[in-house]
């Protein structure tokens, strides 16, 4: 069905499909175009024009990000008139945006630096339109500084199109053109999930994180303090792209040891903790569905979704707050671990909790909020101190000069350190879904998932959207209320495709018992914390990694880790006790949807 | 139901709750209460289902559709070329010194507002204004006076 | 005085049985009708030139089952003031265009978007359109037309922006392609045609494409309304023949000294003295919306060209980079080098600039801004600089 076109690219002739655009064509042919508004994930803008091209025979150059090919489409990249369109509309960008480059945690990383680079822009050909700097730096996650923004649209595209959030929109006209929120509020005031995913996006600095990482060294070189960290499960396929990696290179030993040579007083691992979420989420969903089904308790809220993505809380609490009481009212892993740092493992440690901080490194920007929700005090104190993404781990390494790839691996230390396979899918979407499936079917049947190598198929991949469904037969008498149960799940990442499900769920369309959604495209290795650039090509790598991660564990199966076992023995009992929900769980709160 | 909800819900059944709906309600509650105040918009977001940043984003892109306080008289004055060589200056000086506001400023009894606009489509005849929907067409500095006093006893 | 202009008078010609001439194009049939407008060489009035007879065939066999007719009253070109016109004394032409239109693609629903600044029209258009929807029901076609507003944004003009902003949207062009023809208003096919366009369908439903024909030259068919403006004897709107010179025209309008004629508004040319003789009015000199402005020797030209930077930098959507910026800094840079701020020969670099954004804008507007700039610092470069 696919018709095939043939073109020429400056001379060279090319079959393509029908539909391709110029750019992607030239791709094919390894010619290189330039481009600022485009991007993988999105649509198409057409806006910053840097990637005209000629087509001989059209009266102006077009855009090849946005025009698709024809049949006998003659087309040139490299023109005189193109290289003086792509100079100058350089050159017109950079007359707008704040060239404080030296200043900029972008530089290095910039596409517009490294095409004003490239067109050696050095000579200010025209007047300067710069405004002053403002940044806004409300947010404890997002860093919004519109003098350096090119009106590229893609945040806002961003925001839309893969989250659905539309807290960005492009405001005013002409001169006046400026990305911002409603009514230019700060970030920390408007719907914004924090989930970073437009700073993954933004080809400049005009959206970074709000960077910790002088607190944090600080705290490394205070000799009263005792520092604790802890690594999400997604940092490990990711973090070695900083350091000249191919994506999905796992780092995990050589990020431990990496963390140790810096300084850090215990290497601690959120995967612990992940083990944890999974033993108390799933006790958590059965005991709903008991309540529902043998208590016929209607106040029971079903399906139960998952609450380890601050990012998708926040989002629930301003769209669907409604849904709230569907939360499970686990804590996420990081703030689990928080908890505990600072409770736990400073009376095993024998650590007066008031000297301890606690750090985390996560691939996520809506962590760093998170740890600032005055609810998550629970040890007495801030439970997590400092979050960094792990973007500003890679800086603080490379500040260090530690040459990552040569370090030798190590491990974490215990006893918040030992984690299982079921912990690091964690940074996958589905992940959550599989592990707590791995422990559940194990609880009330007595047997391990009937999937081959316990591979739960079909919650993988990166469907938007995706359902499955297990039935629960030959279960343990103390579950006879499950038998014959058909167990249905769905997943969703993004929240774009979140809003899309929790809506059909809504419109009674759908039915579900237990629901997974993470907020970043991919699930964690796609967060808004995780190195840039992204595309489906760089997650999937991330996510065959995590997979790999996961089957070279020796315990795959979180109920199996035995320092969650000894946690529950010495100190929280069982799970769901008084003292783990005092400890591990929460409430969330409604907020303004407009 | 504040005022600005009720009337907005009204709006929505008027028009439909889509997105193509958007324009005509933003241009209504203009009409209605001069300029898009916060309250208004975040009402309108809510009817439409649609994000504030929308509404704002929509809004901020043309000029009719102020976001900030407004007079109940929008009096918007031609600048484009050939009012501009029918001394429409001396037409801003006369409302200015009459109103004493400037263009961009509103009065502080709220009742009226000044802005450059572009080409009204009466070139022939500038220079050109308009006061909300009416156009006054070949004015003098006499005759804008005129103009305006009818409006202040309005 | 040298001899008259020609003049014609079809468009506001006081007498026309609309509904008889949709009977008539109703037995000749859809395609048959077509062909006629093919053959009088239509081609659109708002400024761009396509054929108007072709956009309808496109559309016409497009295959869906939901098409739009949109008649562009947004006209906002400076120096514009024909469709405003039209709508006063020729609404019932108008709208019957559009259903002649909307019977020819086989649409059912139809808007006309009418800038805000002519609201004060819309009492008169609404009783046309309820005339012509109760008409036309009678003859057995279900066409239901809309009116809806702008609100103070020149590039509403251009149809993609306007498509965005009837569907509740910042203004702002797409890329093309998609056309509107294809994937238009809400992604259905749709005819977007200027005011003026409509009601010369009606005309040649009336007379025919051979009658038609014979107004204006091979190349620029038909009459055409022109809105002059300026240091003139006489202003307003005259319809005229195309293909006449500037100097023809000068001669009936001007007073006596005229400097220069910008031809088309903003976004089009200046043409100075020398000039006039040897430029032609039309599709294959200059072709125009029909804005006609008349400066005499009296007028500054710096003071014209900064007058139309200011308006080009307001009205730019601002989405792509050499419109956005690129008028700024064509702005900021003459304005520099009257100042002595900048060399003289800071003009060739914006000259280049211009020249980039003609050809890597994405939309007409960013395209033309660069003719005005053009033509007035090369004819007028002394007046410019000092
Ligand atoms: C910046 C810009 C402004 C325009 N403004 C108008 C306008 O006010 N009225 C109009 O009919 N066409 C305008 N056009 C042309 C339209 O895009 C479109 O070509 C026209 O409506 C098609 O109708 P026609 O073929 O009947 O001329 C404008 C184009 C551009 C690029
Ligand atoms: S050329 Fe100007 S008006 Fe057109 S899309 Fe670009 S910025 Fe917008
Ligand atoms: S990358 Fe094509 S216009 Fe921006």
């Amino acid at each position: 069905m696919n018709n095939t076109v043939n073109i020429t690219i400056n001379g060279t002739p090319l079959q393509v499909a029908e539909g391709t655009t110029i750019l992607n064509a030239a791709k094919m042919l390894n010619v290189h175009i330039p481009t600022l508004c485009h991007h993988d994930d999105l649509c198409v803008a057409g806006n910053c024009r840097i990637c005209v091209v000629e087509v001989k025979g059209d009266k102006t150059l077009v855009a090849s990000c946005a025009t698709p090919v024809k049949e006998k489409m003659e087309i040139l990249t490299n023109t005189q008139q193109i290289r003086q369109a792509r100079k100058h509309i350089l050159e017109l960008l950079l007359t707008e945006h704040n060239i404080n480059c030296i200043k900029c945690s972008k530089s290095n990383s910039c596409e517009l630096q490294t095409l004003a680079l490239e067109y050696r822009t050095d000579e200010e050909l025209f007047l300067s339109l710069r405004r002053e700097s403002n940044p806004d730096m409300s947010s404890y996650a997002i860093q919004k500084d519109s003098s350096k923004c090119i009106r590229c649209t893609r945040c806002v595209r961003t925001c839309a199109e893969i989250q659905g959030v539309n807290a960005l929109t492009m405001s005013y006209k002409g001169m006046h053109t400026i990305m911002t929120t409603f009514l230019d509020k700060p970030m920390s005031e408007v719907v914004c999930t924090n989930c970073g995913q437009c700073i993954n996006r933004c080809p400049t600095g005009a959206l970074i994180e709000r960077n910790y990482i002088e607190e944090v060294w600080d705290a490394i070189y205070d000799p009263s303090k005792h520092v604790v960290v802890q690594t999400a499960p997604a940092v490990r396929v990711a973090l070695g792209e900083r350091f000249a990696l191919r994506p999905g290179h796992r780092v995990t030993g050589k990020m431990v040891a990496a963390l140790r040579s810096m300084g850090f007083d215990s290497i601690l691992d959120t995967d612990w903790s992940a083990d944890l979420t999974i033993m108390e989420e799933g006790t958590e969903l059965l005991s709903r569905l008991k309540k529902a089904l043998v208590d016929g308790d209607a106040s029971t809220a079903l399906p139960m979704f998952t609450s380890c993505s601050p990012g998708w809380i926040k989002f629930i609490e301003h769209i669907y707050p409604d849904f709230l009481p569907n939360l499970s009212t686990c804590k996420s892993p990081q703030q689990m671990f928080g908890a505990l740092a600072k409770t736990y493992y400073a009376e095993k440690k024998g650590i007066d909790p008031k000297n301890m901080i606690s750090v985390s490194i996560m691939p996520c920007t809506a962590k760093k909020y998170e740890a600032n929700r005055p609810e998550m005090r629970d040890s007495g104190f801030q439970d997590v101190d400092y979050v960094l993404t792990t973007r500003e781990l890679a800086s603080m390494i490379q500040q260090t000069g530690v040459n990552v790839n040569t370090l030798k691996a190590e491990n974490y230390d215990s006893i918040m350190g030992a984690s299982t396979g079921a912990a690091v899918i964690f940074g996958a979407t589905g992940g959550v879904m599989e592990a707590a499936i791995r422990t559940a079917y194990e609880i009330v049947t007595g047997r391990e998932v009937p999937f081959e190598k316990l591979n739960i198929i079909p919650v993988r991949g990166f469907e938007g959207i995706k359902e499955a469904s297990l039935r629960l037969e030959k279960v343990k008498p103390e579950w006879d209320f499950l038998e014959g149960v058909e167990l249905k799940v769905a997943i969703a990442h993004g929240l774009a495709n979140a809003r899309n499900l929790v809506q059909a769920i809504k419109d009674k369309k759908v039915e579900y018992h237990f629901v997974e959604i993470m907020a970043c495209p991919g699930g964690c290795l796609g967060g808004g914390g995780q190195p840039i650039p992204t595309n489906v090509e760089i997650r999937t790598a991330r996510m065959e990694a995590i997979y790999k991660e996961d089957e070279k564990m020796p315990i795959r199966k979180s109920h199996e880790n035995p320092e969650i076992k000894a946690i529950y023995e010495e100190f929280l009992e069982e799970p769901n006790s008084h003292k783990s929900h005092k400890l591990l769980h929460t409430y969330y709160t409604e907020r303004n949807r407009y | 139901m504040s005022n600005s909800e009720e009337f907005i819900n009204q709006l929505a059944n008027k028009y439909g709750r889509k997105r193509e709906s958007l324009m005509p309600i933003l241009q209504e509650v203009v009409e209605q209460f001069y300029y898009l105040s916060d309250e208004n918009m975040v009402n309108i977001a809510k009817e439409l289902d649609i994000s504030t940043a929308d509404v704002y984003g929509t809004a901020t892109f043309y000029s009719f559709l102020a976001t900030e306080r407004q007079g109940k008289y929008s009096i918007r004055v031609c600048q484009t070329i050939i009012c501009d060589m029918k001394h429409k200056d001396d037409i801003i000086e006369a409302i200015t010194e009459m109103l004493a506001i400037k263009p961009g400023e509103t009065t502080p009894d709220g009742k009226f507002s000044l802005n450059f606009t572009n080409c009204l489509g009466w070139c022939h005849k500038g220079p050109a204004m308009l006061i909300n929907d009416e156009y006054y067409t070949e004015l003098t500095p006499e005759k804008v006076k005129d103009i305006l006093l009818s409006y202040m006893k309005k | 005085m040298a001899t008259q202009l020609k003049r014609t008078e079809l468009i506001f010609k006081e007498y026309m049985d609309c509904n008889a001439l949709m009977k008539n194009v109703m037995k000749m049939g859809r395609d048959a009708f077509i062909q006629e407008l093919l053959d009088s060489g239509l081609k659109g009035r708002g400024g761009a030139g396509f054929p108007t007879g072709l956009k309808w065939k496109i559309v016409k066999e497009t295959n869906s089952d939901v098409k739009y007719v949109v008649c562009n009253a947004d006209e906002g070109e400076p120096g514009t003031f024909k469709d405003r016109e039209i709508l006063t004394k020729a609404s019932d032409k108008v709208v019957w265009g559009m259903a002649l239109a909307a019977y020819i693609v086989g649409a059912k629903e139809g808007f006309i978007y009418l800038r805000g600044e002519y609201k004060f029209l819309g009492t008169k258009l609404r009783i046309a359109i309820d005339r012509m929807e109760n008409s036309i029901r009678a003859l057995g076609i279900n066409f239901k037309l809309e009116l809806v507003f702008g609100a103070g944004a020149y590039i509403c003009g251009e149809e993609t922006s306007l498509l965005q902003s009837m569907a509740g949207h910042r203004g702002e062009p797409t890329n093309k392609p998609p056309f509107p023809v294809n994937w238009g208003y809400l992604g259905k096919p749709t005819v977007v045609n200027n005011v003026e366009t409509f009601v010369n369908t009606m005309i040649i439903a009336e007379i025919g494409s051979a009658e038609y024909k014979k107004l204006g030259t091979k190349a620029s068919q038909g009459s055409k309304l022109f809105s002059v403006s300026g240091d003139c004897c006489k202003e307003g709107v005259f319809e005229l023949e195309m293909g006449m010179t500037v100097q023809e025209f000068v001669e009936e309008f001007g007073d006596g000294d005229t400097k220069a004629v910008q031809v088309g508004g903003a976004s089009g040319f200046c043409v100075p003295r020398k000039e006039f003789a040897n430029t032609i009015i039309g599709y294959e000199g200059i072709p125009t919306g029909g804005s006609m402005k008349v400066f005499n020797s009296s007028r500054s030209m710096y003071n014209i060209l900064e007058n139309y930077l200011v308006f080009f930098e307001e009205e730019s959507c601002g989405q792509c980079t050499p419109c956005r910026v690129g008028t700024q800094q064509l702005l900021r840079g003459v304005r520099a080098v009257k100042r002595k701020e900048k060399p003289k020969s800071y003009l060739d670099e914006l000259l280049k600039l211009a020249n980039t954004m003609k050809y890597a804008s994405k939309c007409g507007l960013g395209r033309s801004v660069g003719n005005a700039f053009k033509s007035i610092i090369e004819n007028f470069r002394e007046e410019i600089v000092y």
